[in-house]
């Protein structure tokens, strides 16, 4: 692999990476919530600039990665994310850290990603789609931590499953996954703390 | 009128001042520097490498200097510096069997390979205070002998070529690491061993010499105790092979120590293992003890002591933790003495209120009985 | 001979990238477990364990350099921990501080939360010297463990009832066990159980770094968090039968001060920004006047 051929990462790693935690943890604070997440980074497509952010700050030699069927059929993206962060990928998502799906049509059971024992609930997979958008005012109610009363969200595209699956998710607090969703230049969180009390 | 106390600033300046004052002392005298520390003061200077987990003489005898001779506080200064080091890697496993030995005593054997090579000791000296060292007189160099040649094996290879001695099985080469992962409990012997390693001399000891006096007593015999320069080896992925980094000076101790065996497994003996950074017999021996005891439940035997219980040993045997918590006490706690004071003061008035009232009830009753 | 000789350079935030990338981990897990009580291998910091490294180290995992910073402890920006904090960030990470509750987007605490109500736009950080509600019914963190994963809190509330058997009512008066959105019992560290109301329904974020333990835990904004108590015994905070002596405050945490040897105290805001606030408002206690009228306590002024 030719160092010359990879693309740059964060232009300041220190603050780049601040900024975009920051936004993550406020995301995560305020489930459902829409936050802008501006970036200039220009990962190899399909990984989109946002989800490669969120990797960039949380992933490295301590963490492994799983990655969707979409992203692996690119081996740049790998590359890029190995000479980035040195996080070790891996092909079974129960044993990842984070996985990231570009096509959140083909996001595989959730099951299959690690979710936490009761004594370890935090050894979990958290998981980075990416979708095209994220809308606030419609989708199905949340409640939970974070939120004051209730709110909405709806990503899109998703599966047709997703809300069943997410809700089966939340049933197994304190176990269970957590969602960073990704849209251009946008995040919102899904934690397995919110319930997803009506509509789809 | 009332004015709440303000300056904190300005007062932790000034003690700092004065502590950088007394710690330079009478500036008749002249100022140590950090090679005559390492030179002189070389066993503090191996405690704190060893207990503050770097190695490096210089560090650790400036650490020295910088905290007043304070040891723990020396380990703390080092331990806080290696924090902010980045990590290249790990290295491969120190050849203690490869050791540049210095002093390699036995006390199961006689004599044996390499013999017994008793080094710059304190032990059969006389503890007199020598006034000749406060004269500062000139030291005679020491006698000088070519070496023994030929190997020197470790006492427990040699029980092992017998199978007397319980086999130290290869690990799957994942080794714990306390300073990346919090322990997670039951911890293996790896980060068992790393946590003594680290851990205070003094605490070590002192449950070593409990499992002696029949706290989980395991019949222990200092089955070899070595110290000398071993190789420190990186493999290096792109090479394909191990390069030597340095060398460093440790010491260790392989405790053998009975095991009655089991329906499974004839009668043995078992170890418990100690190694620390330069030259530290005591608290290697002591490691060595409390890595056995520790292993109470792979030899079947009851869990009794304080030395045996992982919990306790492990969480509190780091003294820069321990020495942080407990003076923390010094830290203002007002807020929750007030919390306490309030409560106390309360619970003080009901009880007066109840024995008040059955005061009054009874003499009530008295009133009444002497009324009819 | 090591760097030490030369200049050392620090990272922003005295901790290294990697550390602060396992902390923000650690620190996500805990907003969405909330109450539940994350392993993260916390660093050797250069200040003492029990003396805030936890903290420190969350402080410095998601400080950046929009920020502003208070540190209070006991209430206090003024007192020798708070001031070296504050000043560890001014020199490693050049963020400015404040002691203005409102002013600031991060509050570092020990063993308080402030009067001022907080906004959603602020992160506290608390630190925490013991993580574990029931390590002084239980030390072993293998077994504590499992009752956090079976929600087995029995020990908990048959403490709390024997202090009701003992005393009359619950003895517990800080770090007062609190239950996070119906699931973990979770300790609020050393705060006065008079601040615990202020941790339910916060519209800020509320992170707890436990150095020496090892452990970082969270509640996020608008999370129930409940006080353990029994119906018939249900939870209360303190109450002071005087307002504060400097600006009149009541409802507020108060310390007691000390005046001579002859039983003379008075009572104080133990949040020293509130009560400078209010004083620069113009409220008046019945020490803060003129001091040829402080024998004459009936003239100090009520708000």
């Amino acid at each position: 692999m030719a160092v010359a051929a990879i693309a740059p990462g964060f232009a300041d790693p220190v603050f780049d990476a601040q900024k975009a935690f920051r936004t993550v943890m406020d995301a995560m604070a305020h489930p459902g919530r829409v936050h802008e997440l501006q970036t200039a980074l220009a990962p190899p497509a399909p990984l989109s600039p946002v989800a490669a952010a969120v990797l960039l700050t949380l992933a490295d030699f301590e963490t492994t990665l799983w990655l969707g069927e979409t992203l692996t059929k690119t081996p740049a993206v790998a590359d890029w994310l190995r000479f980035h962060t040195g996080t070790v990928l891996t092909e079974d998502p129960g044993e990842a850290t984070f996985a990231a799906i570009a096509d959140p049509m083909r996001l595989p059971p959730l099951g299959a990603f690690a979710q936490g024992t009761l004594d370890y609930p935090d050894r979990s997979t958290t998981l980075i789609l990416q979708v095209e958008t994220l809308d606030p005012s419609a989708g199905p109610t949340l409640e939970g931590p974070g939120i004051d009363g209730t709110a909405r969200l709806l990503p899109a595209p998703l599966a047709e499953t997703f809300w069943l699956e997410a809700r089966r998710n939340a049933d197994l607090f304190p176990r269970g996954v957590d969602f960073l969703l990704a849209a251009p230049g946008k995040i919102a969180a899904l934690p397995r703390s919110t319930r997803i009390v009506e509509g789809d | 009128m009332y004015v709440a106390v303000k300056g904190g600033e300005k007062a932790i300046a000034n003690a700092h001042r004065l502590l950088a004052d007394k710690r330079r002392g009478a500036r008749s005298v002249p100022a140590m520097t950090v090679e005559q520390i390492v030179e002189q003061l070389a066993l503090a200077v191996d405690r704190v490498m060893a207990e503050g987990s770097l190695y490096d003489k210089e560090l650790a005898a400036l650490a020295i200097k910088q905290a007043r001779g304070d040891l723990i506080e020396a380990i703390f200064l080092v331990r806080a510096f290696r924090t902010t080091l980045p990590r290249f890697g790990h290295s491969e496993p120190l050849d203690t069997g490869e050791m540049h030995i210095r002093r390699r005593i036995s006390a199961t054997f006689k004599d044996l390979p390499g013999g017994q090579l008793l080094g710059p000791t304190f032990d059969y000296t006389h503890r007199l205070i020598d006034f000749a060292l406060a004269a500062e007189g000139e030291t005679p160099e020491p006698v000088r002998s070519a070496p023994r040649g030929g190997a020197a094996p470790r006492v427990t290879d040699l029980l092992n070529a017998e199978g007397l001695l319980e086999v130290d099985e290869d690990g799957d080469g994942n080794v714990g690491d306390l300073t990346r992962e919090p322990i997670d409990f039951p911890a293996g012997r790896d980060v068992r061993l790393q946590a003594l390693a680290r851990g205070d001399e003094g605490f070590l000891l002192a449950l070593g010499y409990s499992t002696q006096r029949g706290y989980a007593r395991t019949h222990p015999f200092a089955g070899e105790i070595r110290m000398g320069e071993v190789e420190v080896e990186l493999f290096v992925e792109e090479l394909g092979f191990a390069v030597t980094l340095g060398r460093l000076t440790v010491t260790e101790c392989q405790m053998i120590t009975q095991f009655t065996g089991s329906a499974k497994v004839p009668p043995q003996f078992s170890r418990g293992y100690g190694l620390t950074f330069g030259h530290s017999e005591r608290k290697s021996m002591a490691m060595a003890l409390v890595d056995r005891a520790l292993r109470f439940e792979e030899f079947g035997e009851e869990l009794t002591a304080p030395a045996q219980d992982q919990e306790f040993v492990l969480s509190h045997s780091d003294n820069v933790q321990a020495t942080g918590f407990t003076e923390h006490l010094k830290l203002p706690h007002y807020v929750d003495f007030q919390a306490e004071l309030e409560l106390i003061r309360r619970m003080r008035r009901e009880i007066a209120e109840r024995a008040e009232k059955a005061a009054n009830d009874a003499d009530e009753t008295r009133a009444e009985e002497a009324a009819e | 001979m090591t760097a030490t000789s030369e200049t050392w350079s620090y990272n922003f935030a005295y901790l290294d990238e990697q550390t602060k990338r396992m902390i923000r981990r650690a620190i996500l897990k805990a907003i969405a477990i909330p109450g539940y009580q994350v392993p993260f291998a916390s660093r050797e910091m250069p200040m003492p364990y029990g003396w805030g490294t936890g903290g420190v180290q969350v402080t410095a995992s998601i400080l950046g350099p929009d920020d502003v910073l208070k540190v209070i402890d006991q209430g206090s920006d003024d007192t020798t921990n708070a001031v070296a904090i504050r000043g560890f960030f001014e020199k490693t990470a050049g963020v400015a501080t404040t002691t203005a509750t409102e002013e600031a987007s991060v509050i570092q605490t020990r063993h308080r939360i402030p009067e001022t109500p907080l906004s959603e736009t602020q992160v506290l950080v608390y630190q925490v010297p013991i993580p574990e509600p029931m390590r002084y019914l239980e030390p072993r963190e293998a077994e504590t463990r499992k009752m956090h994963a079976l929600q087995e809190y029995g020990l908990m509330h048959v403490k709390l009832y024997e202090d009701i058997a003992r005393h009359g009512h619950i003895a517990t008066t800080y770090a007062y066990p609190v239950k996070v959105s119906g699931r973990y019992v979770m300790d609020p560290s050393p705060t006065p159980k008079f601040d615990n109301p202020k941790m339910d329904n916060s519209p800020a974020l509320q992170l707890f770094g436990a150095g020496r333990e090892k452990r970082i835990y969270a509640v996020p904004p608008f999370t129930q968090v409940t006080s353990l108590d029994f119906e018939d015994h249900p939870f209360a905070v303190q109450t002071f039968e005087e307002p504060c002596a400097l600006c009149a405050a009541e409802g507020v945490f108060l310390d007691e001060v000390v005046l001579d040897d002859r039983g003379g105290r008075m009572f104080v805001c133990s949040d020293t920004n509130h009560c400078e606030e209010r004083r620069a408002a113009g409220h008046r206690g019945r020490l803060s006047g003129d001091p040829t009228k402080t024998e004459d306590a009936s003239q100090g002024e009520r708000p």
